[in-house]
């Protein structure tokens, strides 16, 4: 049964009076405050927070949280998202006294633990790209594409070379664009292909001195691998621009095949999603980069280097590539979820990475084979990780679609897979099972698939039927937005 | 692997009916030329246990809080974090979730996020707040981007010298290719005379930039900051310490158009730098112009209220190549960390947290005022955080603290690539921050030790 005071909002809880912390009081001799904070600087209005006992902010978010689906609760198909098991152990262990607690500005004698896990991290993330050089600070992958791009400017830059255009597919993500026009790029979109991958020929019409970088993801957002990446590269590499992976995708190729061998010049990854960062409903995630070395010395610092002494032992500092662009954020890097990535890594080794990707393929296919009859696949044979159905025949024989299925799978207890997106494909459902499912969660899932595309149509559009809300006005939310609570009710 | 799920027959019946004889099969779109031949050249596995271990091993090799008591600053506290907070933020129905595109689905974490807007907006005194960014540096950067939008003017980006230096580094890294130039202003004195501030501006200023406490802990002018900046029309970006506004002045009362802050102080833990907590608010009238998420309220077609991803058709969703901020993620369960936090606080909690924090920040600046050879860089108000001028050199004085059990810091030498900070040599400056965990005999055995 649901809680209905869940559903007020934690400024409506609030009685005057109520506290839900305590501080010691003060240890030390008083002073008046005057003294200490002449009046002009001190607040005529302090904020209106809330008033509650600690009890009532724990029963409010924690009935908060039951109305959410997540990965620990629920099969979460949601294409490009790569929503796989996120590992307890790692939420231990990042938690760690010694790990948890460091100050970014302790001295580097103090922290030689840290800096040697974030080393060989460094070195696992060049070997998996095979691209060795690495940057771990940036903060998301949208922040490790700008990276990447002002450090590729920089070394045209170096060389003397102007060149002004970024060329990517238009199946892109929105990211890749917007990154190019923060990092001062000219920004040009790719017809969209007949077959899914890229267009050689209309990669060459775009193809001149002037191109800086092309972006490029591997597998594509249809779930294809570009396999004619090899050609795409040379282009590229013949009019000196440089090959950029968005990495979003490498949950199918880890082990299998590397960036760096099959001609990407610098990519990022995406450690939230390929290494098991949790998503935390949006975030934080961890972007760092990889480059070929003779980028190297253009990424972002600080870099760890690790020196041998005399007697063998290893140490660790802090350093920044020579020609660096400078910073991309404060201190380090969302070092908490690149723990969370290292530990991953540890955890499975080499053998366990390659067999991440090939059961994360085995599932994208076997579940691609369950739904080819009802819902088709228009681009591919065989997918990686993930597929892009359409629902276009059913929108055209009985009016159902894909927003239809999609509020419909909650009703039978699935997170719907990501809809209309690639925009290649009209009444796109885009499902990434990951390798962390069952063959009977994947059975399960496709039967009710089945069962909605048979239900009653007006029964459909009135899906979802089983939550406590359906269907919000989201032109409403976005017309005349409130954002807010109003500032009386604190 | 205790991850995977399928057995030998599974896989089998699996390949049946997708009609292939093995998963390699599955691969053969990669071509041959660039598959791997054998394995990745990485550490063996090892089990949890043996992960453990390791771990621990290595934990064993840092030395934290619980070796040595943190008098550390520079944006990044040792604030005390309630029970509470991680009990809730450690929820897998939080941190296993994703972003809330089916608000169906994610009502709770759609709230929360609801939540702490509206919270931020209390602790600023502005009108909007977005769903968080990265953590203060790019928060900055993506104000100074917003003023650039807002106002039209390409020309200069004003910053003071008394701002973190390296939230300074960040935005001059992310203006690399664009067309405003950045202009610094040195504040010698610890903050900014307000009159520099109207000589740099002209009516090519997008906006003026300042830190209020500021990276030296002192508290600024804001007031005339403010008014010199909107004299030329250019807009007052604000990066305040949202632990403070229990006490000082927040961004709206003294006129800022653009709050951005770290939100590392609000219950996120310090993990070596990371992840942290972006804030960003601003005026209502720029809502629009606003990087990041948005969550607002709406009613569901049975005219229940429910809450939504407000806007989302802004930025780079739709607009790419035209899109002013690439920013398409944000710091969600930071910000939920944030929303418990501030909600287990209330308005006298944060009031106390301040208090403790100015008052034990104030008794140890005299303490340590009084030894031979170290002095308050500056003569100004200060918050939780100073600037010591030490006469033997900062990282002399920062060994012996270090020595007696205490870490102080950062060194100002370690934070800028400069030998000059602001007109003060560079090597003698240390911070000192103390928070409300520190206690009194910490702080006079500190002093003890310096002497």
């Amino acid at each position: 049964m649901r809680n209905q005071q869940a559903v007020q909002l934690i400024s409506e809880l609030s009685q005057a009076g109520r506290r839900g912390t305590e501080y010691p009081s003060g240890d030390i001799p008083e002073r008046p405050l005057d003294e200490l904070l002449p009046k002009r600087y001190r607040t005529d209005s302090p904020p209106l927070l809330p008033q509650l006992a600690e009890p009532d902010v724990v029963r409010h978010y924690v009935n908060l949280s039951t109305r959410n689906m997540s990965v620990d609760t629920h099969f979460y198909p949601l294409g490009s998202c790569t929503m796989k098991y996120n590992p307890k152990r790692h939420e231990r262990l990042a938690k760690l006294p010694g790990i948890g607690d460091l100050h970014p500005y302790q001295d580097e004698a103090d922290t030689q633990g840290m800096l040697g896990i974030l080393f060989d991290l460094q070195q696992m993330l060049g070997e998996i790209a095979g691209l060795p050089a690495v940057s771990l600070q940036p903060a998301a992958g949208a922040q490790g594409e700008l990276t990447a791009l002002l450090t590729a400017a920089a070394y045209f830059e170096d060389r003397g070379e102007n060149r002004t255009k970024v060329l990517f597919p238009s199946s892109a993500h929105g990211t890749n664009p917007a990154s190019a026009a923060l990092a001062g790029f000219e920004t040009v979109q790719l017809k969209a292909p007949a077959q899914g991958l890229v267009d050689l020929e209309e990669l060459k019409k775009h193809l001149d001195e002037q191109v800086a970088v092309f972006m490029i993801t591997n597998p594509n957002t249809l779930g294809l691998f570009e396999d004619q990446i090899g050609d795409v590269a040379s282009m590229l590499h013949d009019y000196g621009g440089l090959v950029y992976i968005d990495g979003a995708n490498m949950n199918a190729i880890l082990g299998i095949t590397r960036p760096g061998d099959f001609g990407g010049d610098m990519m990022h990854y995406n450690v939230h999603k390929t290494f098991t960062g949790p998503h935390g409903a949006g975030g934080p995630g961890a972007g760092p980069i990889a480059v070929r070395d003779f980028l190297g010395d253009y990424l972002p610092g600080p870099i760890i280097e690790e020196s041998t002494g005399d007697d063998g032992s290893k140490s660790f500092r802090l350093t920044n590539p020579t020609k660096s662009i400078g910073r991309v954020r404060s201190h380090f890097g969302n070092v908490g979820i690149l723990l969370r990535g290292y530990f991953y890594l540890r955890t499975l080794g080499a053998a366990g990475l390659k067999e991440v990707s090939e059961k994360a393929v085995l599932n994208a296919n076997y579940l691609k084979a369950l739904l080819k009859d009802t819902f088709p696949v228009p681009y591919g044979t065989i997918c990686k990780h993930e597929f892009v159905a359409s629902a276009k025949q059913l929108q055209k024989e009985r009016g159902i679609t894909a927003m239809d299925i999609a509020k419909r799978l909650i009703d039978y207890g699935f997170h719907p897979p990501t809809v209309y997106f690639p925009l290649d494909v009209p009444e796109a459902m885009m499902m990434e099972p990951t390798e962390t499912e069952s063959k009977e969660t994947l059975d399960a899932f496709a039967v009710a698939l089945e069962k909605i595309a048979a239900e009653d149509v007006e029964m459909l559009h009135a899906a979802p039927h089983t939550t406590a809300i359906c269907r919000p006005d989201e032109v409403r939310a976005a017309k005349s937005p409130v954002l807010r609570w109003p500032r009386n009710s604190g | 692997m205790s991850y995977f799920f399928d057995t030998a027959s599974q896989r089998e019946e699996m390949l049946a009916r997708i009609g292939v004889d093995s998963v390699d099969d599955l691969f053969a779109d990669v071509p041959e030329r660039f598959r791997l031949e054998g394995l990745m050249n990485l550490p063996e596995p090892l089990t949890e246990i043996e992960l453990q271990r390791a771990i621990t091993e290595q934990a064993g090799r840092n030395v934290g809080p619980n070796d040595r008591v943190c008098l550390l600053g520079g944006g990044v506290y040792d604030h005390f974090i309630p029970a509470v907070v991680d009990e809730i933020a450690g929820r897998g129905e939080f941190y296993t979730a994703y972003t809330p595109y089916q608000p169906e689905c994610s009502q709770g974490t759609l709230q929360a996020f609801f939540e702490y807007q509206s919270l931020a907006c209390e602790l600023t005194g502005m009108e909007v707040s977005n769903a968080s960014l990265y953590e203060g540096g790019t928060s900055m950067s993506e104000a100074a981007f917003m003023a650039v939008r807002v106002s039209g003017r390409h020309g200069k980006i004003v910053v003071l010298g008394s701002v973190h230096p390296e939230y300074r580094a960040v935005l001059k890294t992310y203006l690399t290719r664009l067309e405003s130039t950045l202009v610094e202003i040195p504040c010698p004195n610890g903050t900014v005379d307000p009159d520099e501030v109207a000589k740099a501006v002209d009516e090519t200023t997008a906006c003026v930039i300042f830190q209020h406490p500021n990276f030296f802990g002192c508290l600024e002018e804001a007031e005339a900051i403010v008014e010199k900046a909107h004299e030329v029309g250019a807009m007052a970006i604000s990066v305040f310490d949202p632990l403070s506004v229990g006490l000082v002045k927040r961004p709206g009362e003294y006129g800022a158009d653009i709050a951005v802050a770290e939100g590392q102080s609000l219950g996120v833990p310090m993990q070596y730098g990371g992840p942290y907590l972006g804030m960003f608010c601003c005026r209502s009238e720029y809502v629009r112009k606003m990087p990041g998420r948005l969550i607002g309220t709406t009613e569901d077609k049975n005219g229940k209220e429910c809450f939504v991803l407000a806007m989302q058709t802004r930025e780079q969703h739709i607009r790419r190549g035209k899109a002013t901020s690439n920013i398409c993620t944000n710091q969600g369960l930071l910000a939920l960390r944030a929303t418990i936090y501030l909600s287990l606080l209330g308005p006298e909690g944060l009031k106390e947290v301040g208090e403790l924090c100015l008052r034990k920040a104030h008794y140890l600046a005299d303490k340590l005022g009084e030894i031979d050879g170290l002095s308050l860089a500056f003569d100004r108000p200060f918050f939780k955080e100073f600037a010591l001028k030490c006469d033997a050199g900062a990282e002399e004085v920062a060994a012996r603290a270090r020595a007696a059990g205490f870490d102080l810091g950062p060194r100002f030498q370690r934070v800028t690539a400069d030998d000059d900070v602001n007109g003060l040599s560079g090597n003698s400056l240390l911070l000192a921050a103390v928070t409300e965990q520190r206690t009194r005999e910490e702080l006079d055995r500190l002093a003890a030790a310096l002497r």
